[in-house]
């Protein structure tokens, strides 16, 4: 049997990870959740309205684009670049809205909730609540809000409520925290639209499944642009989504590799980072076991990354499964090394990434040049920078 | 016979209805904890919820989250709070003590040596918020042998089919949660609450309490007549974590006002 076909499995886990790690007053609702998604997820109709909106609404399929200044500069492999970036809202993150919030719609809910980090979840939420007329609550670290205020204010004027969380370390994993909250409070008329393949089961399918759009394409476009499959994807790894996005459809390709890349931040040595699939270990948080950054006693641990979406304790199930059976590599990029490489990209092809971006497109830097001419690398620009030049123009001492 | 089993008998025979007093591990130290506990027993607590503190407690509100957050500010691990119970025991032999928590930071410690570690103290049955019915094999399995009651929840949310399964798997006493939300929210239901508390009384035996937005002696009348108990929390959370001069005063006034409305017939 196909790897892919196999997970997650009844009790969506993913191998030994993901699951249902909730309390009761949430067990009936995912449970009612998989079953209508089970029911939905092949079914004509909504398959079709789904397509529609990404085609007119989100403005797909985003082009493979071949980096060719930035590969002859890098002096190796050709490296293509996935424009999720240009999707409408400026990164993957609505590829996964568009298909919740009509699922939302179907099960008869009014009223959205979604944590964000970065802000691009967040404000992909809040423009397709605005267009489907139901009200949203968006939850946000303080942190969070300090370094994004640009898209803090774009989720305002799309006409939802932000919500800032001081609990706990003020970012990501608190918003979580705190969304849950609201769910376990109104699951009656409630939809919480998770931001990754994070969470308790189905969120890590169902956020998968419409990120999937991603890899499906690059599989099209490879074979009509290249003439061949890639021989490397690359991608950011936060929750997970992007990755998981462009990955999933070449999970039987076994001459695609496959590498996540993980917030280094100021480094693994330090501590000061955000990788667990790389210098974490097995836990439960958020309604999944999978890997995160905990002390001995079972206590998340800080996280620092120069990128608010990076900035998690934990990752989606299914790459702690991939990584585990040997699928995918995860690999760091730290603060600066993202930095540099969101410059670099930006100078030679005139696209500025996001920071979350940078971090993949870091590693290709370091990878690319050994590779021989031949060899093609597919990496996910999955999202657009604009969110990101106060943390940049900060770091550079300057006042916008 | 376990403490539990004793406890909740011996209060059925007089008619009683169990109080039982939530505070969390280590808020605000280990030597207030270990006070509160002896002082809740003497004004007439009946069971004890120890919290177990976790850096991301999902299902508790602002009370209890702060409480959480003084204990770990103090360093408080499962390590030390099973020490703790040890001592507790040292003068307490009856009252049982029910550690509750999150998956993680048991797990951490591991299942089996958590599992004979408490039993060695003193611990008489264990509660995890997120780990429901389906995710709980080998942490249940370990319990059992060791004789510790795993405590189970039951969700306004909770069909009818899934309490009978539930049931099955629960001992010491079934925990109903009495309200859709957080730890310390206020929209208790008498009614609702009434309606599920009968039909989980037809599945199971054990005794069921009812917790979630119980803070007092008038909100602990309106629901006590419902089942066997009732689980006051945020509202001694909020105590441990006022002045630390005036906790001894406020926890017994707090307890004698819930105990008398309990009694109240
Ligand atoms: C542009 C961009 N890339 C990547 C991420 C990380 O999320 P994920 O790992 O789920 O793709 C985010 C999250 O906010 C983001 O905004």
């Amino acid at each position: 049997m196909s790897k892919k076909e196999q997970v997650p499995d009844s009790k969506g886990r993913f191998g030994i990870y993901g699951g249902v790690y909730v309390a009761e007053t949430l067990v009936p609702a995912l449970e009612e959740l998989a079953q209508k998604y089970e029911l939905i997820k092949d079914d004509k109709e909504f398959k079709a309205e789904v397509q529609d909106d990404l085609e007119k609404f989100v403005g797909r399929p985003s082009p493979l684009y071949f980096a060719k200044h930035w590969s002859k500069k890098l002096g190796g492999a050709k490296v293509y670049l996935k424009r999720e970036d240009l999707n409408h809202t400026g990164a993957h993150k609505i590829n996964n809205t568009v298909g919740q919030i009509l699922l939302a719609k179907h099960m008869g809910k009014t009223r959205i909730i979604a944590e964000t980090g970065a802000g691009q979840h967040g404000v992909a939420t809040a423009t397709v609540a605005a267009r489907q007329g139901l009200e949203c609550v968006i939850y946000m670290g303080e942190e969070d809000i300090k370094r994004q205020s640009l898209n803090v204010y774009r989720i305002k004027i799309l006409g939802a409520e932000v919500v800032s969380v001081n609990s706990g370390t003020k970012t990501l994993k608190d918003a979580m925290n705190e969304a849950m909250r609201d769910w376990v409070t109104n699951v009656d008329n409630t939809y919480y639209i998770i931001g990754s393949v994070a969470g308790p089961h189905p969120y890590p399918q169902i956020v998968r499944d419409f990120n999937s759009i991603v890899g499906k394409e690059v599989l099209v476009q490879s074979k009509n642009q290249i003439g061949k499959m890639p021989d490397l994807l690359v991608a950011c790894v936060g929750g997970g989504s992007n990755a998981m996005g462009l990955f999933y459809p070449f999970i039987d390709i076994s001459s695609t590799d496959l590498v996540g890349v993980e917030a280094g931040g100021l480094g693994l040595d330090t501590g000061k980072h955000a990788a667990p699939l790389n210098a974490g270990s097995e836990g439960v948080l958020h309604g999944m076991r999978t890997y995160l950054m905990q002390t001995e006693e079972g206590q998340i641990q800080n996280t620092h990354s120069i990128s608010a979406g990076l900035d998690y304790p934990g990752v989606g199930p299914e790459h702690a499964w991939l990584k585990d059976i040997g699928r995918a590599d995860y690999t760091t990029a730290n603060d600066q090394e993202a930095l540099d490489a969101f410059k670099e990209l930006t100078l030679v092809e005139g696209i500025m990434p996001a920071l979350e971006t940078a971090h993949a497109l870091a590693y290709v830097k370091k990878i690319a040049p050994t590779m021989d001419s031949e060899k093609v690398i597919v990496v996910n620009i999955s999202g657009r920078g604009d969110k990101d030049i106060n943390t940049v123009a900060d770091i550079e001492g300057i006042k916008l | 016979m376990g403490r539990i089993e004793t406890t909740f008998l011996d209060l059925a025979e007089l008619k009683q209805k169990a109080l039982i007093g939530y505070i969390v591990s280590g808020d605000p130290n280990v030597s207030s904890t270990l006070m509160a506990m002896h002082l809740m027993v003497e004004e007439g607590v009946h069971v004890i919820e120890l919290g177990i503190a976790f850096s991301d407690p999902m299902a508790e509100g602002p009370s209890i989250q702060q409480g959480h957050e003084r204990a770990l500010s103090e360093k408080i691990s499962l390590k030390a709070t099973l020490k703790l119970v040890k001592s507790f025991r040292e003068k307490d032999k009856k009252t049982p003590v029910v550690l509750m928590g999150y998956m993680n930071t048991f797990e951490a410690l591991g299942s089996e040596v958590f599992s004979s570690t408490a039993k060695d103290n003193g611990v008489d049955g264990v509660l995890i918020v997120d780990m429901p019915l389906e995710a709980s094999d080998e942490f249940t399995e370990e319990s059992r042998k060791q004789g510790l009651d795993v405590i189970r929840l039951i969700a306004p949310t909770t069909t009818e089919s899934r309490i009978k399964k539930i049931c099955k798997q629960a001992s010491g006493y079934v925990y109903y949660i009495s309200l859709k939300g957080i730890t310390g929210a206020d929209s208790i239901n008498p009614k609702e609450v009434e309606k599920k508390v009968l039909k989980l009384k037809k599945v199971t035996d054990l005794p069921v309490v009812i917790g979630f937005g119980i803070k007092d002696g008038k909100s602990a009348s309106k629901v006590k007549d419902l089942a066997d108990g009732v689980v006051v929390g945020s509202a001694l959370v909020d105590i441990m974590g006022g002045n630390k001069e005036e906790i001894e005063k406020h926890l017994s006034i707090k307890i004698k006002d819930l105990s008398k409305a309990l009694h109240k017939t």
